[in-house]
């Protein structure tokens, strides 16, 4: 497609480009507030009794997650190329509300898809998108969730190529997207590591993070693969189990397809046409994973694992509980194998969790609101009469 | 010479543009799917395209997704769709184009796809998701099984990049008369004619146009230009709008034998 070669020269042009890469640089700075912390989870690592456990907080970004690294770079691309539309799909709403913002930042006109079911489960996220400027469309077709909002906004966008730049949001699609979104993220990696030298003067000895499409995963890992004692980990969305239909875990059970411009590991049944998913968090509900990640499975480079919905769930409720950080049920799924590993490693390992959003969005799923409801009426230290709000009124 | 080429060679000779129908496979259902096929042969086609359904169609718009959807619902696969058409072969004297996305015809295995393909009486082949980049391997399995590999031409690829897929395109070039995706147009962007009468000279291969016709006039207008005009969403509207009954062979029937008095009245 001739927008793509158009979109792979001036990428090729901005990487060499001095002033692209101080732009950049200067609005990562003074904008989306990097270098994000990398933060020693304390009480959490106490909790879980195994190796310490560290979080690079990229829920501090700016719009609440690590997408607005990519959508700041593509959107100086876009500016470059003189394009004053943008579009994206979006899953929970984080992408979106990145795009909307640089469109904001930028004065680019934006429009966003949104699979209708996501619309409902991250009604936050749809107002601060409008709040933002940019029309949310809601997308009908399909399974009314991420897979549907890229093909319509690949619709809109072979419709409107001449005007419209396109912000895909994660590590998937035609080339040269997961390459450009890998290096736009590939900052989290290399300020982590930067970071957890200089505190413990060493590399850490494992990495997780949990993945969807991939691009926070590749974010992190990137500069550490050639680190090849860091042992490096994508946790998968297992939905309601693997043994289930109902899961979004793409490495795990699919089988190499192409969907959306790339081949890779993808969802598929026996006849090639893609699969439902499911996974309680919207980022992760995805039926194809970035082709990097299939090759750094297929090298062995990346182990791949999976968390089912109710296990990051619990990681969800324990983070904000000992940490007082609400992450988001993305980064949950991170937190979940985390929860399950850090005991069984030496209490010298050091782990970093690639925090990759926060979860305030989140508040609305309905899943979530019923997890609450249930830690509160589970017997605890905070509720001695094991009763929800029956203490007070007695 | 295929069957593609001679079909082409026998219009040019009688200055007939070429009518290029295009239904999903099983749509609306199995037997209406194959009494629309005999329908096209009687309006006129001169080819015939058949699309295979896939969860994904990006390259479409609302209605042929829709067509898609329900074709999936009801259980239409590529053996399917091949049995069907094998079936129909014996009363359908013109080429048979099939259409699919990559996926599914990787999945099913690319070879194993075009020979069965090729022995049920297909003859052409449409990946509307295949770059030329890309498509070597589709192109030597084509090849391998006498199918025509038919590559589309947008009209955002710039003149470089339209050599190339038209050096690559067999059978015809497919000329995708809208910057979009499939459905209905009201009206055309200007330069239209122009640019398909620019890509017919650069073209050893006939040039068909599609995506958005749906008036005798559009067709009347593009196949001065063009060799040939390829409908698909209009059609599905008809079946849609007469929800698949009685009515439904007839109109479709009407419509296309108003398209043909459009694009040989010239």
């Amino acid at each position: 497609m001739a927008a793509l070669e158009e979109l792979e020269r001036e990428y090729r042009r901005a990487r060499r480009d001095r002033n692209f890469r101080g732009e950049l640089r200067e609005l990562l700075q003074t904008y989306a507030g990097r270098p994000t912390p990398l933060y020693y989870a304390r009480r959490l690592t106490r909790k879980y009794r195994g190796a310490r456990i560290f979080l690079k907080r990229e829920d501090l970004a700016h719009t609440g997650a690590h997408k607005i690294n990519n959508c700041l770079g593509q959107a100086l691309l876009a500016d470059r190329m003189g394009k004053k539309r943008i579009i994206a799909e979006t899953g929970a709403g984080q992408h979106g509300v990145a795009v909307a913002t640089v469109a904001s930042l930028f004065g680019c006109r934006c429009t966003i898809y949104m699979g209708r079911e996501d619309m409902e489960r991250h009604a936050p996220n749809v107002s601060r998108m409008e709040l933002l400027n940019a029309e949310v469309v809601p997308v009908d077709s399909g399974s009314r969730t991420l897979k549907d909002a890229t093909n319509e906004a690949i619709r809109d966008w072979v419709t409107n190529v001449r005007s419209t730049h396109y912000i895909i949001g994660s590590v998937v699609g035609p080339h040269p997207y997961p390459i450009m979104v890998r290096d736009f993220q590939a900052v989290i990696g290399r300020e982590a590591r930067t970071q957890i030298k200089r505190r413990e003067k060493r590399l850490p000895d494992m990495v997780v993070a949990c993945v969807g499409g991939g691009s926070n995963a590749i974010g992190i890992f990137h500069r550490f693969i050639d680190d090849t004692a860091v042992k490096l980990v994508g946790v998968e969305s297992a939905g309601n189990g693997l043994n289930t239909h109902l899961h979004a875990a793409t490495l795990s059970k699919g089988r190499p397809g192409v969907l959306h411009g790339s081949l890779s590991y993808l969802l598929q049944d026996r006849h090639g046409q893609v699969q439902a998913t499911h996974s309680i968090a919207a980022g992760l509900d995805y039926p194809g994973v970035g082709p990097e990640h299939s090759f750094l499975k297929d090298n062995g480079r990346v182990d791949y694992v999976s968390v089912t919905d109710a296990e990051a769930l619990r990681a969800f409720t324990e983070l904000a509980e000992y940490e007082g950080i609400i992450p988001a049920l993305e980064s949950s799924f991170a937190l979940a194998y985390v929860r399950k590993t850090a005991r069984k490693v030496m209490s010298s390992a050091i782990i970093v969790v690639n925090l990759s959003g926060r979860g305030d969005k989140d508040l609305a799923n309905s899943s979530v609101k019923r997890s609450l409801e249930q830690t509160k009426a589970r017997p605890g230290k905070n509720n001695k009469n094991g009763r929800a709000g029956k203490t007070r009124a007695a | 010479m295929t069957s593609i080429a001679q079909t082409f060679a026998s219009c040019a000779a009688k200055k007939r543009k070429a009518l290029i129908p295009f239904l999903t496979s099983g749509y609306p259902d199995q037997k209406l799917f194959r009494r629309a096929l005999d329908q096209f042969v009687l309006s006129g086609a001169d080819i015939i395209e058949v699309g295979i359904p896939f969860s994904d169609p990006l390259a479409d718009g609302p209605v042929i997704q829709q067509a898609s959807q329900q074709a999936l619902t009801a259980g239409v696969t590529i053996d399917r769709t091949l049995q069907s058409l094998r079936a129909a072969n014996s009363s359908i004297p013109v080429p048979l184009v099939l259409m699919s996305y990559y996926n599914p015809i990787r999945a099913y295995g690319l070879s194993r796809f075009a020979e069965r393909a090729y022995r049920a009486g297909v003859s052409g082949l449409i990946v509307p998701d295949l770059i030329w980049e890309e498509a070597s391997e589709v192109e030597q399995v084509c090849r391998d099984h006498h199918l025509d590999l038919i590559h589309l031409v947008a009209r955002t690829s710039p003149p470089a990049r339209r050599k190339q897929i038209i050096r690559r395109s067999r059978g015809f070039v497919y000329l995708v008369s809208v910057t979009g995706v499939t459905g209905t147009q009201q009206t055309f962007s200007r330069g239209l004619t122009r640019w398909i009468g620019k890509v017919k000279q650069e073209s050893p291969l006939p040039v068909c146009v599609g995506f958005g016709i749906s008036t005798p006039a559009q067709a009347r207008e593009l196949s001065r230009a063009a060799d040939g005009v390829i409908i698909g969403s209009a059609i599905i509207n008809i079946v849609r709008r007469t929800n698949g009954s009685r009515k439904t062979i007839n109109n479709i029937g009407a419509f296309l034998h108003r398209i043909r008095e459009g694009i040989d009245h010239e």
